[in-house]
């Protein structure tokens, strides 16, 4: 709150004059400092109507430090002058004057000196002239008068170039009495007190109203990780649709059951070097289901199960390095291997949504690592209709109900489709995700019945949530170098709206 | 997914109609391809080069077709053209057929014993009476490219070498030399170089470096001779130039030298379908005889059409439609897979042509019927399946916690779970041979040496990454950490774990003290020396720092950890 001696002043000088006054005179005439009146104004203008002030900016012409020294002292050359007695100073002497070097050149261009070079002892200068006009310090004088309009335009660039002026804007309100104008102002009251209304002296008081404008305290709260929220979302979705949470906590994989026990071969370009983290130590899997790991040789090298395989030279070596996964699937071959395993098959649905790693070229969409959502289903005589019909139940928990399917192409699912749906801001078809029904030559080696069909989906968690918070760069979402303010203002999390 | 790019015109004309985009990038959808970009050289040059690169480039349109990467079969014009026109029922898919030489013997190719040790599988056959025009000639060399980068596994299982059979003699030897005794002028070089020589010539060649690891550190390389003496390759880095084809090629020998000859006989049967349509005799490709070490011979090219039978039921059935017998076998002839209704009126015999190698089992097959009858025709029904949903213990606490320690005024971060071995030892003052990480044997960067043993290490990094923020910052994360555990399969195993960090101008060891006080009591968790939770001082350099145990002593393996200053 600004001085209430100033804001009254003020009220009084505004009242006693008939059109209105500057905030800039007030201050001059006050002899206080213009950032004092607008505080005044701006605590007047809180309190209602009182007055009303309206912003103005005008610019004039200032003297710089430099500037006021030469209208008080006399310019560089006209200094240099007077300094030098009639039989002539050394210009080494000179130069040591703060003047020296400016005035100097000034004053020679001027024709106010002469130096003598020759002169024994050192070049010397002596005067030329007696008298001189001193027209800068002249022209300085009326700037500071307040009479820069006495001079033309050229002359104050001159002496702007010189740095002797400068031209300031300067920002003042117009003040003019307001509808409830008083010269008296009676403090309003903030907040209402158990005093106040035990005295009732609420009754009399004026309260400041509140304002609206103004955004309110943010509350002191921790926050949760958007992209987590959004993984909440679809476990709650596939929760709903019934399906069973898979153990994915495991990173480092074999090649066995990441790939081979996936029906994709040992020379698939995903197994090189460019494509999948390999590990150094440990380095290799020590532990595999033997029957199991040598009906998967068999379908890969000489087929079998009605199928021709891929015939090739499957070796164990291969198939025992580790890897940190490259996708989900591999614990969903696992979840598979063990259901066969059981004396009686049931049904199931599986889901999991955790990280996969991949050793890519890192780009604004791709990480080297990154959640995969997937979900499986595992039961007899499941057709292709039913993925698209479940895919289309799944896609429409997120409020996505145009769907189409593309043909693609995944080592072991067969059809495998490419789920894609209509963007309407985009108005395009962009691909949502991946899905497919295993290859028998997957799951029968495993010891599932000839009738069970396994349709499987997956997508990435990133993905829509980018879309969703509407983010370009996936490394303003994921890892430490996000910015914990998107984190604070990330909004609740409703795939459906 | 190798991307194929055709002039637009060109496939037009071959197709026998135009399409706009939109018609021809939706035939595209149906068919299991993609239109991936509609450009031509010039906008490709002005974009890689800058534009006054690209002046006086060819602005002829060019269609990017992704194509799937089991169909190798659809990798140039000819290909794509046939298996469109086949789809749109606007042609019969043809007949290939291997034929014998009309008036002589079959071309031979012997291979030797020293191949085994570098590169043990070859075969060959010949294309007889070609006739190429430019455009051919373009398609036939992008072909071989195309096959070399995808099934060919960037040579390493299968090398192509195609040759004007009229400027050579056979029978053609392969064999496998010393690479100082191999001495030949390479494709487009002026003069002979030994192998030795020609490997160090292209140690700088930014296409063929690439391939030189293959045959490298081998005590032989891998070359084919004629009769003569020429050489006609040093697969699988270069051809002879003495016998390269040109515009003016009649007759073309094509060789495959391979690791995998299952992939040697599928590429050599796709050069040859796609090509053999340009012969005098359209859809025939000579044999040529391929005589083994141990006196075996074989005739190539195999084009083996194979037969499988299945019943309309198992289409049906695994699609989820009702469509007749006569239906599907039409929907499959579609697919270039000709299909017969049987006398039995229920089964399909469906012969896979030697194109089709991506079929390998009856489920892709049905996969192909789908196709053709348009997956976006098939009713989309609900499974039956009933099942009762489990959450995971461990994430369903994980949940919880998460809801509860934000309620505590903490805010959730996601950091990595790769890192660089500094962030989990040195900076953290700890040697990393006692931290237990398993470490990435081909990182591209430091960022991805190890999987994190700790989650401190990101939340420090968050924290040092938002300095700017307003302080305080409370973070935490839960999350998995990785640790070697010989008891696994794998011999590790993902640990979870929760860490919170405290970060303000002082340090307030008991608001991260309290925040644990919070969580072992949502836990139930009672602190005391006895069945309760305490903590103990841990001695650290420069860290005050201290443990967290639980009853008989077992330390519950996390930390609170404050760091001074």
């Amino acid at each position: 709150m600004a001085d209430t001696g100033l804001v009254e002043t003020l009220l009084q000088r505004v009242e006693k004059v008939d059109g209105g006054l500057d905030s800039q005179d007030v201050a001059t005439s006050l002899g206080v400092d213009h950032q004092a009146i607008v505080g005044a104004v701006k605590s007047l203008q809180a309190l209602g109507d009182v007055i009303s002030a309206e912003q103005r900016s005008s610019k004039h012409w200032e003297l710089t430090g430099e500037g006021c020294e030469i209208a008080e002292q006399g310019s560089h050359e006209a200094r240099v002058v007077s300094s030098i007695p009639k039989e002539g100073m050394p210009q080494s002497q000179l130069m040591k004057l703060a003047f020296g070097k400016v005035g100097f050149s000034k004053a020679m261009s001027n024709k106010w000196i002469r130096l003598d070079k020759g002169h024994e002892g050192g070049p010397r200068i002596f005067k030329t002239v007696e008298r001189l006009e001193d027209l800068v310090r002249d022209k300085l004088l009326l700037v500071q008068k307040g009479q820069a309009s006495q001079l033309e335009e050229k002359e104050k660039n001159e002496l702007k170039k010189r740095k002797l002026l400068s031209e300031v804007t300067v920002k003042s309100y117009w003040i003019t009495k307001g509808s409830c104008f008083s010269t008296t102002i009676t403090k309003q009251e903030t907040e209402l007190t158990p005093e106040m209304i035990a005295s009732g002296s609420w009754k009399e008081k004026k309260f400041k109203p509140y304002n609206f404008e103004a955004m309110g305290v943010a509350p002191d709260c921790g926050h949760l990780h958007p992209l987590m929220k959004v993984r909440t979302q679809f476990r709650q979705i596939f929760l709903e649709m019934g399906f069973t949470e898979m153990p994915t906590n495991n990173f480092i994989e074999s090649s066995f059951w990441n790939f081979d026990s996936l029906f994709q071969p040992q020379q698939h370009p995903a197994r090189d070097q460019h494509d999948t983290f390999f590990l150094s130590d440990p380095a290799q899997a020590h532990e595999f289901p033997q029957d199991y790991l040598e009906r998967v040789r068999k379908v890969h090298s000489e087929g079998g199960f009605g199928s021709q395989g891929y015939k090739y030279d499957w070796k164990i070596e291969e198939a025992q390095k580790n890897i940190l996964r490259t996708h989900t699937t591999a614990v969903s071959a696992r979840m598979l291997y063990k259901l066969a395993q059981q004396e009686k098959f049931t049904p199931v649905k599986y889901f999991s949504i955790d990280r996969v790693f991949r050793n890519e070229t890192l780009d604004a969409t791709h990480l080297a690592e990154f959640h995969q959502i997937e979900g499986v289903v595992a039961d007899y005589g499941l057709t292709l209709g039913d993925l698209m019909g479940i895919l289309h139940q799944f896609f429409n928990k997120l409020g996505i109900t145009k769907l189409r399917f593309k043909p693609a192409y995944n080592p072991y699912t067969e059809p495998s489709m490419e789920v894609f749906s209509y963007h309407e801001g985009l108005k395009k078809w962009v691909e949502l995700g991946n899905s497919g029904v295993f290859r028998p030559e997957m799951l029968l080696p495993m010891g599932l019945p000839e009738g069970v069909t396994v349709i499987a989906w997956g997508l990435s968690l990133e993905r829509p949530t980018m879309i969703k918070y509407g983010i370009n760069n996936i490394r303003e979402l994921v890892g430490h170098k996000v910015n914990l303010q998107m984190v604070y203002d990330s909004p609740v999390c409703r795939l459906d709206s | 997914m190798p991307t194929v790019s055709v002039k637009r015109d060109l496939l037009f004309h071959a197709l026998g109609r135009t399409y706009t985009d939109e018609e021809f990038d939706e035939l595209c959808f149906e068919f299991g391809l993609e239109l991936d970009e509609i450009t031509s050289e010039k906008d490709i040059i002005s974009r890689e080069q800058g534009d006054t690169k690209a002046e006086g480039a060819s602005d002829v349109i060019l269609y990017k077709i992704d194509v799937p990467a089991n169909r190798y079969d659809l990798l140039c014009l000819e290909g794509l053209v046939r298996g469109l026109q086949v789809f749109k029922q606007k042609m019969e898919a043809p007949r290939y057929r291997r034929v014998s030489p009309v008036s002589s013997e079959p071309q031979r190719l012997v291979i030797t014993e020293e191949t085994t040790a570098v590169r043990p599988h070859a075969v060959a056959a010949v294309l007889r009476n070609i006739t190429f025009t430019q455009e051919r000639y373009d398609s036939f060399i992008e072909l071989q490219e195309k096959l070399h980068q995808n099934v060919c596994r960037k040579r390493t299982l299968v090398a192509i070498g195609t040759h004007d059979l009229d400027t050579i003699s056979g029978p053609f030897t392969y064999t496998a030399k010393p690479p100082g005794d191999i001495r030949f002028k390479p494709l487009n070089q002026a003069k002979e170089y030994t192998a030795q020589e020609l490997m160090s010539l292209y140690k700088t060649d930014s296409h063929l470096r690439h391939y030189l690891h293959i045959i490298e550190d081998k005590p032989v390389y891998p070359v084919i001779y004629d009769s003569n003496g020429i050489v006609l390759s040093m697969p699988p880095i270069i051809n002879g130039d003495h016998s390269k084809i040109s515009l003016n090629t009649k007759n073309v020998f094509i060789e495959c030298t391979a690791t995998d000859l299952t992939k040697a006989k599928i590429v050599l049967d796709m050069m040859v379908t796609m090509f053999c349509e340009y012969c005098e005799e359209p859809f025939t490709v000579e044999e040529t005889e391929v005589v083994y070490p141990d006196g075996r011979t074989c005739q190539y090219p195999e084009l083996a059409y194979r037969k499988e039978t299945l019943s309309a039921d198992f289409i049906n059935r695994k699609v989820g439609i009702s469509e007749s017998t006569e239906h599907i076998a039409q929907l499959l002839t579609k697919m270039c897979l000709r299909s017969e209704v049987m006398s039995d009126g229920e089964q399909i015999e469906v012969e896979i042509p030697p194109t089709r190698s991506d079929v390998i089992h009856a489920c892709d097959i049905m996969e192909d019927a789908a196709m053709a009858y348009g997956f976006n025709n098939i009713p989309r029904t609900t499974p039956r399946t009933y099942t009762v949903a489990n959450q995971l213990p461990l994430n369903k606490l994980s949940e919880l916690l998460r809801q509860d320690l934000a309620a505590a005024g903490f805010t959730e971060a996601l950091t990595f779970a790769l890192c660089s071995q500094e962030d989990i030892a040195d900076k953290l003052l700890k040697n990393i041979s006692e931290t237990r990480a398993c470490h990435i044997s081909n990182p591209k960067t430091a960022e991805f040496q190890v999987a994190r043993t700790t989650l401190l290490s990101g939340l420090l990094k968050t924290v040092a990454a938002n300095r700017k923020m307003p302080l305080p910052l409370r973070l935490f994360e839960i999350s998995d950490v990785v640790l070697k555990d010989e008891t696994k399969d794998v011999g590790a195993r993902n640990n979870r774990r929760l860490c919170a960090v405290y970060y303000n101008k002082s340090p307030g060891f008991e608001v991260i003290h309290g925040l644990m006080d919070r969580v072992m009591q949502l836990l139930e968790v009672k602190p005391g020396q006895g069945n309760g939770y305490h903590i103990q001082a841990a001695d650290v350099t420069h860290h005050r720092m201290c443990l967290l145990s639980q009853s008989l002593g077992k330390s519950m393996g996390s930390r609170t950890t404050e760091r001074e200053g």
